[in-house]
């Protein structure tokens, strides 16, 4: 399908990139005509966050060239894209939550028409004016930190249809939505498409906006792998260009039961997030849950580790209640939990791998309020060892580690308490293809040496690799159950967004 | 401890540590050669070591809640709030004349009256940061305040004073040759330094400081180590008290106010991070020492207290701009960047 | 209605004015002689040179810093001036007098701008060392001595009245002009906030620094403005001070800094910055005057006046972060 108008807006060639050695981008050709929505795919790691930096600016290209409107580009900085009309939406949004609605749509507007002084009614006009253009109606004077994410969202793409955008890029535009949010987002994208607009969206799980794309490009290890119409491509297909690798990873199949029940989750409920959800499992079963963002399922994980404090319910571990909202008593309980976002909540970047694992376990290390230092090391390197952690040394800070090794030290501090039940929640967020089949194995592992583990994810390969059994939440609510391979990628993704 | 957070990597003299023990050597020289009779003289270095405990053990103090990411702007204030309570029990229930075992007796009380409150301060900004959810510097902006205000309450703003004569050992007794306010100093930084280096509670606190957020995933008791953060920072802060009070034979809601900015400057300098995560004990040790060698310096070459004031305030700049300022990264923004 | 009212209630201006509400009810039923013209133009007075700091102060903080060296500014500038003009022209008009130590004030903030937001120290240490510096500066090269023979034209200044007179009662009051500095300082400061792309820019930069760089906003100059600002409004609050104590000493103001910064934060501001309103901040500065005045009038010791200070900065900082807190464990 070519676009509708074949003079294109963005003509990327020969891109390539280097960084201190590492070449994140080899040769790539892009292109993009007015009007037209791009998938972007590609795993961490394989270049398209490298290319979109060098799009909007803030990187520069090594070799090749960029030409926007038909115009060479060199040296392009951020101020120049945008005032081509190249914006991008970032997966945070990059908005001011202290400031109305109005001035975080006019504010980027007003700035580069140069202006000094500051009208609330032009602002607001036009705020007005962009909200009309896409027919979305969202309070003027309302802080932006009142409002829901979609919201946030619209907001965002506004400020940049403000700055009569011609071509926006979404950065992972539908991980923060609900299923119902994302249809709305989608008829929004249609509209701007229908006004000239181009769209990039930049994600790994492109499912949801394959209905509105034209085109498909994916990108691994810094050279673009496949390209194509749209129609031709389906989650299956992605993945498979995506990870390189023919075969998808086989299911466990149905747990075929070890007749012990580990845990047992009896109606837990909270008030806007989750509600009554009752499941059990047995020891050595891997449990997927799964979701939108927005279904509950990341509170209910911290739920299950008292990081959120449930309204009402019960969790019997072994047979023992479990205190609600206490992650000391959760712990003690000998439940682990390695959170969705490494760096900020998982690990301590700037400290060595020995305390980051160290630091699950210091208790028993104590003689009388001291440290023994000796097994406290011994142990950790034990535990590093055994999960393949490749590090130049134990008192390396954890920041110099690649993600795949990282997760490994965040797992290394939760097996080093031995626990019975290990909540994993993103396991694979933001780790290489490599280091995903090896975080998959030691899953399995895990399984096998009798722990329960419960993995949250939406990444669906994953979940249909690891899981002997999935649950599928929706709003809130427990609404499906899958045994390991009964249901296929298409299957699942579709009882999602439904 | 054999995994001491990321400097490890670093050669011994990357260490910020390394550069401060440069720059107390080259004080230390500098002052000598500059006043060689007077600031070598024994007289100097035994008035310099009962000079330095009181603000030092504020520093310790400091210390401790900057490596966890806060601060605690209430160590002067504690220190006098306990040093008037202890001097009210002292002045008003034993009284100047009291001698021998009554006396001891009662110094014993008024000190322990005053490690009781500054635990008792100590608890209350735990209070406020972990409970109420406070950022530091207001709780302890508060709290300074009204523990500040609580001394000139209870002293209508003038001086307690009148003690037995045995008070004067904690701040001017000297055993051997060694000043008492110097083995206090000594006795709280070995037991900081090995509380933050050797237990599980010093790994917790700096694993916190380096990461809050992590630090709750990771199970740690956050509340129970921030209480138990201030509690210690308040019961220094009651030690730095009474030697201000030994050595002032009074207390006053006023004494010290100095050295609540030399206390953060002292931290500061000792290569503490006052975001959090890093700091070590002997880092501080080695900036006391520079700022004793520099004051007591300069006090010899007749330099007002004024000139004190601006060379320290300086040099907290200008360690500051070296430690943590990326010249590299500055000089890069300096010129365009280039286009390959 | 029922939201608007609870988001009224819910704010640091409501708390605020309720408490000088109570307060001055309790002080006129305990003294009549508390409301009166005489009292509150001694207030209003009282509360100049602090209202200067405190709406100077506040830019920090929308900003995302903090800043305590400002009362260190504010008198190295006064006292700088008054020295240059009894060394140089005695005559010295009272414009190019306040000009004058406005300029001394601005180039003593640029210094901490050059720290913060060249450098991008944090701003508390940068601003605690500058604090000394300044002041150690002073007393060291400038002087230590105590002013009393200011240039003519900066006592003749404490004494122009907007209006002086007693009251039919007999009441005496006097509003001198230096309220005037007041009134046209929270006009600019409001005009910049409101109605500048640089006012909006320093409320963007305390919202999120990060967003602010990426929608282009130069945030080094922007900081750089707001100490540069900070530091002149310091300049003029120090003249100030000087022509209506009629004295130039340059031990006072230092030390004011943490009562300036309880009057912002109870006025609303966040530490965290991009919160800030200069109502809020002149309530701030009206609660924290009444105490370090009439506390005695509603029966409470002077001497307790810092303990009441520090217990309103607890209360009033602590309440909302209570229930910011509660909001964030309900929402999970």
């Amino acid at each position: 399908m070519q676009a509708p108008d074949s003079t294109p807006f963005v003509e990327m060639t020969g891109v390539t990139k280097h960084y201190a050695g590492v070449t994140a981008l080899d040769g790539v050709d892009f292109v993009v005509h007015p009007g037209e929505a791009i998938c972007l795919a590609g795993e961490n790691g394989s270049g398209k966050s490298t290319l979109i930096k060098i799009l909007s600016g803030v990187e520069q290209l090594s070799e090749g060239e960029i030409r926007i409107g038909g115009a060479p580009m060199t040296g392009l900085t951020p101020r120049d894209a945008t005032a081509a009309g190249v914006l991008v939406i970032f997966q945070d949004f990059s908005l001011f939550p202290n400031l109305t609605v109005a001035e975080n749509i006019a504010f980027a507007n007003e700035l580069s028409e140069g202006r000094k002084i500051f009208s609330r009614r032009h602002a607001r006009a036009v705020a007005r004016k962009v909200l009309d253009r896409i027919g979305v109606d969202i309070p003027l004077n309302a802080r932006l930190e009142t409002l829901p994410v979609a919201h946030k969202q619209l907001v965002a793409i506004c400020r940049a249809l403000a700055c009569e955008a011609r071509l926006i890029i979404m950065d992972e535009p539908t991980t923060a939505l609900t299923g119902k949010e994302v249809t709305a987002l989608l008829d929004i994208i249609r509209l701007l498409k229908e006004q000239g607009v181009a769209v990039i969206f930049v994600s790994h799980k492109l499912a949801e906006v394959l209905a509105v794309s034209e085109r498909v490009v994916v990108l691994r290890n810094g050279k673009k792998v496949a390209e194509g119409d749209a129609a031709e491509f389906d989650a299956a297909s992605l993945t498979h260009h995506m990870t390189g690798r023919d075969v998808a990873e086989a299911s466990p199949g149905a747990f075929t039961g070890t007749g012990e029940t580990l845990l047992s989750v009896e109606a837990l409920q909270k008030e806007g997030s989750f509600r009554d959800i009752s499941f059990s499992m047995q020891t050595g079963e891997v449990l997927g849950i799964t979701g939108l963002l927005g279904s509950g399922r990341t509170s209910l994980a911290k739920a299950l580790f008292g990081l959120v404090g449930p309204d009402s319910g019960r969790i019997v571990l072994d047979g023992t209640e479990v205190p609600l909202g206490d992650p000391i008593a959760a712990a003690a309980a000998r439940i682990g939990y390695v959170p969705e976002d490494r760096l900020t909540e998982g690990l301590f970047l700037t400290q060595s791998i020995l305390r980051n694992v160290a630091v699950g376990r210091l208790q028993e290390h104590e003689r009388g309020g001291f440290l023994d230092m000796r097994g406290l090391v011994g142990e950790a390197a034990d535990w590093l060892t055994r999960l393949k952690v490749k590090a130049p040394s134990i008192t390396a800070p954890v920041q110099s580690l690649s993600g795949g090794n990282q997760q490994r030290v965040a797992l290394a501090r939760w097996m080093a308490r031995a626990p019975r039940l290990l909540i994993l929640n993103g396991p694979s967020v933001g780790v290489d293809v490599g280091s995903k089949a090896d975080i998959h194995e030691i899953i399995r592992d895990l399984a096998q040496q009798g722990l329960g583990v419960i993995v949250i994810s939406d990444d669906l390969p994953e979940l249909l690799a690891t899981c002997h059994r999935i649950l599928v939440m929706k709003g809130g609510a427990l609404t499906d159950e899958f045994a390991g391979g009964t249901i296929t990628e298409d299957a699942l993704s579709q009882k999602l967004a439904s | 401890m054999s995994g001491s957070g990321p400097r490890t990597e670093q050669t011994l003299t990357q260490a910020p540590e390394f550069r401060l023990a440069i720059i107390a050597v080259l004080v230390f020289v500098l002052m000598a050669v500059l006043s060689p009779d007077r600031f070598l003289s024994a007289q100097n270095m035994t008035s310099m070591a009962f000079q330095f405990p009181e603000f030092a053990i504020l520093a310790l103090a400091m210390t401790i809640t900057m490596t966890t990411g806060g601060i605690d702007l209430s160590v002067v204030g504690v220190a006098n709030l306990s040093a008037v309570i202890a001097a009210t029990i002292l002045t008003s229930l034993a009284g100047p004349e009291a001698a021998g075992a009554v006396a001891f007796l009662w110094l014993a009380v008024a000190l322990g009256a005053s490690l009781a409150v500054g635990a008792a301060a100590g608890f209350f900004n735990g209070v406020l940061v972990t409970r109420l959810g406070l950022p530091p510097i207001l709780a302890t902006l508060g709290s300074g305040l009204v523990f500040t205000g609580f001394a000139v309450a209870m002293t209508g703003g003038s001086a307690v004073m009148g003690f037995p004569d045995i008070v004067s050992v904690i701040g001017n007794a000297t055993i051997w040759v060694i000043p008492v306010p110097l083995i206090l100093f000594a006795i709280l930084t070995l037991g900081l330094h090995i509380l933050l280096t050797r237990t599980g509670f010093g790994l917790r606190v700096m694993m916190y400081g380096a990461n809050p957020l992590a630090a709750l995933y990771a199970a740690i008791d956050i509340d129970r180590i921030l209480m138990r953060v201030y509690v210690i920072a308040g019961m220094f802060s009651a030690v730095a008290g009474m030697v201000i009070m030994s050595r002032a034979n009074s207390a006053k809601a006023d004494y010290g106010s100095s050295y609540l900015l030399l206390a953060v400057l002292i931290a500061v300098l000792g290569g503490v991070n006052p975001y959090g995560g890093y700091g070590r004990v002997v880092g501080v040790v080695l900036a006391v020492l520079s700022m004793q060698f520099l004051s007591s310096g300069l006090n010899m070459l007749q330099v007002s207290n004024f000139a004190r004031e601006l060379i320290w305030g300086g040099l907290l700049l200008l360690v500051m701009v070296i430690n943590t300022t990326d010249w590299a990264r500055l000089s890069a923004r300096r010129k365009p960047a280039k286009t390959g | 209605m029922t939201n608007r009212w609870k988001e009224l209630l819910a704010r640091n201006e409501t708390l605020v004015a309720v408490v000088i509400v109570l307060f001055c009810i309790v002080a006129s039923i305990s003294d009549p002689n508390f409301f009166t013209v005489t009292t509150l133009s001694d207030l209003l007075r009282a509360s100049i040179v602090l209202g200067i700091l405190a709406i100077g102060c506040m830019l920090v903080l929308i900003s995302g810093g903090i800043d305590v060296s400002f009362t260190a500014v504010a008198v190295s500038a006064m006292y700088m001036t008054t020295k240059l003009s009894l060394t140089l022209w005695p005559e010295m008009p009272w414009p190019l007098i306040f000009a004058c130590s406005i300029g001394f004030g601005a180039l003593l903030g640029a210094i901490n701008g050059v720290f913060i937001a060249i450098f991008g120290l944090p701003t508390l240490i940068v601003t605690l060392g500058t604090l000394s510096v300044f002041r150690g500066f002073l007393l060291t090269f400038v002087g230590s001595d105590r002013i009393s023979a200011l240039p003519p034209d900066m006592r003749e200044f404490s004494r122009m009245m907007i209006a002086r007179g007693t009251t039919e009662g007999g009441d005496f009051y006097a509003l001198p002009w230096s309220l005037a500095a007041l009134a046209g300082v929270i006009l600019l400061t409001a005009f910049i906030l409101h109605k500048t792309m640089l006012g909006r820019s320093i409320f963007a930069l305390g919202g999120s620094v990060e967003s602010a760089r990426r929608l282009g906003i130069d945030v080094r100059r922007t900081q750089f403005f707001v100490y540069v600002y900070v530091g002149a409004l310091a300049g003029l609050a120090g003249i100030l001070h000087g022509s209506m104590g009629r004295m130039s000493d340059p031990f006072s103001l230092v030390g004011l800094e943490l009562s300036v910064i309880a009057a912002v934060v109870l006025g609303g501001a966040r530490l965290i910055g991009g919160y800030g309103t200069i109502t809020g901040t002149l309530l701030g500065v009206a609660l924290i005057v009444l105490v370090q005045n009439s506390l005695i009038v509603i029966g409470i010791p002077s001497t307790w006046q810092s303990v009441t200070i520090g217990a309103l900065i607890l209360l009033g900082t602590g309440l909302p972060a209570y229930q910011a807190k509660r909001a964030a464990a309900r929402a999970g």
